[in-house]
């Protein structure tokens, strides 16, 4: 027994707890949740097509436009980011701005791109080839409201000066999750013209 | 010096917090953002919805047993869904069957239990001072009472509520005129569990990020009690799988309200074909149990993880292969995703593809054998206490056991074609997962109750429930295999139409119903001695049960903040029961090495010097924290 016990040089090092900060961390645990959200839906769309009887029709081109507007903001909101951490206040009220104005234009292009579906014939009802258009720009629209939401607080915080090189915790919440949301469409787009 | 400096500036802190202006009673008990309140909260919200859950059943287990009987004093509580004839309505019937599994599954023993437990224990355990988000914490309390709050008023209106099972297939969930429970009570079903599983995402996202990031000194993931593990594999199954059901309920929303076709195609009624054309109805039952099956481990893994704890407690030996636990654990979770379609053998699927899930359903056997032999070897030649937390856990071993041995038979796809949706399912799923589950919870209750309202449950009449209970279990769900073999299905309302079912059986029905009133009956003993011992118990000690676990070294009733001062340091993993040479036949964590050279091994003699550099940890304490 105590040659086995003596054999045994499992001694562990203590380890530090992990020493992210619990809202970050709850954000990620977040988008982990949008990630299975929409797993399930793409994942219902390709059982869904591949039993055949699905509608066929154009992806309106403004979608091509709309997820290069998108991409754009991400890189404001790095800019965003940045300024902040060299404590430049000026750029970094104007770089919030623009990523809400360029988060507000695509939502606007979005919602061109149904009209034109519309136009297309393709609606809402219908053949689920067309519903779920709807329900994945739909959906991710609803999530992106949630991140404009979080970035109008980051512009309060801005204006109060409350965001600084030592105080980044809001401003990286933000850009994570903007940054997530534009991967999330872009995934979402190519899945929608890869799989069409 | 900066250390030191530091640990007063903590010290301060803390002190400043024991001397917080006392809350209004709306902050204290209602919208609380402390754990320990939360957790109550759920508790006694889990507690009514399994007592009208489980009446519920009883009503219909009346109609099954008794199907001649006049149900007319049934009339104050059911009004018109009992009719003329003194007969339930069989619309009602099925009503009551869908409402009894949703609130059973989702309320009592997804809220009930794990909302309860790994909120109370997860900071206690862990050593913090309380879940990472408090507010978010409170939130997913409230987005549940509200979930309840439809769920429950869908109980009256007049349509019924859902009526289409627990798992809601389309098409009759999905078509408002397929059923009276199609009509408002599906959307309030769908409106209510749409809360919900806000309510479990919240919950669950908080209970991860407090097991990862807020740890205290020296608490490694390899000295977690194994409670800790079940809650934090069950959160991390429920972060992955409640989203597909939101998904699919989402769908199914459209469906119902907007008129898409997802789950939807050529149907007719009364002659008249609909408008919906492509959907898919088996879609909707990937999606449902994408989650519906890791939904039976995130009820049945808390009820394993504080079984664990119990059981090593209460035997003073050290639970039996640890690490073997959290693997076994680890490989339930990860199993639960891929099993999915053994709920669906009888969809027309590919045979090939059955035979696929077949397998991966039957290597579930080999983590839970491992489980349960672990719990017996655990006992065996233990020192064993038979309290009442002690005995409902060996209880919840039977039932396990006994129900899992039917998991064999019916993961069978072979099998399954001719048990599938008789009453052998439901006896199986009753045993180990409802019975199994409900039996971690009462032990759960009993076993902390001390820590929750600072007194002891009456000890005589735990006994005396659990004796009515385990007995009455068995003698509800073990007669339901028979009836189950022998062809008959679930959710009928009755069985007089048929040749084969008219005559035989009727007898086993009507005492399988009267063990289950019996059942239903002895639990209030358990309501009366809770609510009886929260107020006039006798006062407990700190440390009732001489339990390693960190959350007997807090005051007996802890205040916010959990400890005074400074959380204490873990040095040792939390199962040193009966350790030859040590003075007690138990050491708590707490306690480190240097203290106990009596009884330390040669390598623990080793992990002395480190306990310095524990101490110097980082301690991710709240309080140091600005907020």
């Amino acid at each position: 027994m105590s040659e086995l016990v003596n054999n045994i040089t499992l001694v562990e090092e203590p380890e530090e707890t992990l020493s992210m900060n619990p809202r970050k961390f709850i954000l990620w645990l977040f988008i982990v949740s949008i990630i299975m959200l929409f797993a399930a839906m793409t994942s219902a769309y390709l059982v869904r097509r591949a039993e055949g009887n699905w509608l066929e029709y154009v992806i309106p081109p403004i979608f091509n436009y709309s997820s290069v507007v998108l991409v754009m903001s991400s890189l404001t909101m790095h800019w965003a980011y940045l300024s902040a951490k060299k404590d430049n206040f000026g750029n970094l009220k104007i770089a919030i701005t623009v990523t809400f104005v360029l988060g507000a234009v695509f939502l606007y292009m979005q919602f061109l791109g149904w009209v034109d579906l519309v136009n297309e014939n393709v609606f809402f009802v219908g053949n689920p080839a067309g519903s779920f258009m709807y329900i994945f720009t739909g959906l991710h629209g609803f999530h992106l409201i949630s991140g404009i939401i979080v970035l109008v607080f980051a512009l309060v915080a801005a204006f109060r000066l409350r965001i600084h090189a030592k105080s980044l915790n809001q401003i990286e919440i933000a850009a994570t999750y903007w940054h997530f949301l534009d991967i999330l469409w872009l995934y979402l787009f190519f899945f929608l013209v890869y799989f069409h | 010096m900066a250390t030191v400096a530091a640990n007063s500036a903590t010290v301060a802190h803390a002190a400043e917090h024991d001397h917080h202006e006392p809350q209004s009673f709306w902050r204290t008990y209602i919208f609380s953002e402390d754990h320990k309140t939360i957790a109550k909260q759920y508790l006694i919200s889990g507690i009514i919805w399994s007592v009208i859950g489980i009446s519920l059943s009883v009503m219909f287990r009346l109609q099954l047993g008794f199907p001649n009987m006049k149900l007319d004093f049934l009339r104050p509580i059911l009004g018109n869904w009992i009719n003329e004839t003194g007969k339930l309505d069989p619309d009602f019937y099925l009503a009551l069957v869908t409402m009894h599994g949703t609130i059973m599954v989702f309320f009592v023993l997804t809220a009930g239990l794990s909302g309860t437990f790994s909120n109370f224990l997860i900071p206690l355990q862990v050593g913090a001072r309380d879940m990472a988000s408090g507010f978010l914490n409170m939130l997913s309390y409230w987005f549940f009472f509200l979930a309840s709050m439809i769920m429950l008023g869908s109980l009256f209106i007049e349509t019924g509520p859902a009526a289409g099972g627990w798992v809601i297939y389309p098409p009759l969930s999905a078509l408002p005129q397929a059923h009276k429970g199609s009509e408002l009570g599906m959307t309030l079903w769908l409106i209510s569990m749409a809360l919900f599983i806000v309510s479990q995402l919240l919950g669950g996202i908080n209970y991860i990020t407090t097991v990862i990031n807020l740890r205290t000194r020296g608490m490694s993931f390899s000295k977690l009690p194994l409670t800790i593990w079940a809650f934090f594999l069950t959160a991390v199954l429920g972060l992955i799988s409640f989203p597909v059901l939101l998904s699919a309920a989402l769908l199914l929303i459209f469906d119902r309200s907007f008129g898409t076709s997802f789950y939807l195609s050529e149907i007719y009624i009364k002659g008249e074909a609909l408008p919906n054309v492509g959907g898919s109805p088996i879609l909707f039952q990937h999606l449902f149990w994408f989650l519906g099956h890791p939904e039976v481990y995130i009820v049945l893994l808390p009820a394993l993880g504080m079984t664990s704890e119990i059981i090593a407690t209460n035997s003073r030996k050290p639970i039996f292969g640890y690490r073997a636990m959290i693997a076994s654990m680890m490989g339930i979770a990860f199993l639960a995703f891929i099993v999915w379609a053994h709920h669906m053998f009888v969809t027309g699927m590919n045979p090939f593809l059955g035979s696929i899930f077949m397998f991966l359903t039957l290597i579930i056997a080999v983590p839970s054998a491992v489980k349960a032999f672990n719990y017996i070897t655990t006992l065996w030649r233990g020192n064993i206490r038979f309290t009442p937390a002690m005995l409902f856990s060996i209880g919840l071993v039977s039932f396990f056991i006994s129900g899992g041995l039917t998991g064999i038979i019916l993961g069978n796809s072979a099998l399954d074609i001719q048990l599938h949706d008789t009453y052998f399912v439901v006896a199986h799923f009753h045993l180990v997962m409802g019975a199994a589950s409900a039996f971690g919870l009462l032990a759960g209750v009993y076993h902390w109750f001390p820590k929750m309202f600072g007194r002891m449950m009456n000890e005589k009449l735990g006994y005396v429930h659990f004796w009515l209970t385990f007995i009455g279990i068995y003698l509800v769900f073990f007669p339901m295999h028979y009836i189950g073999i022998s062809g008959f299905p679930r959710r009928y309302y009755a069985f007089t139409s048929y040749d084969f079912t008219k005559n035989i059986f009727a007898d086993m029905n009507s005492f399988i119903s009267l063990a289950a009133i019996f059942t239903f009956t002895a639990q209030w003993i358990f309501v009366w001695n809770f609510v009886y011992s929260m107020f006039k118990g006798r006062k407990a000690p700190q440390n009732p049960w001489k339990s390693n676990t960190l959350e007997w070294t807090a005051p007996i009733n802890p205040g916010h903040g959990n400890w005074p001062g400074e959380i204490p340091a873990v040095y040792r993993w939390a199962y040193d029961y009966s350790k030859p040479g040590a003075k007690d036949d138990f050491i708590p964590q707490n306690v480190p090495y240097s203290q106990t050279p009596e009884s330390n091994l040669p390598h623990e003699n080793e992990l002395i010097g480190l306990e310095k550099e524990i101490e110097a940890q980082n301690l991710n304490d709240q309080f140091k924290q600005p907020h």
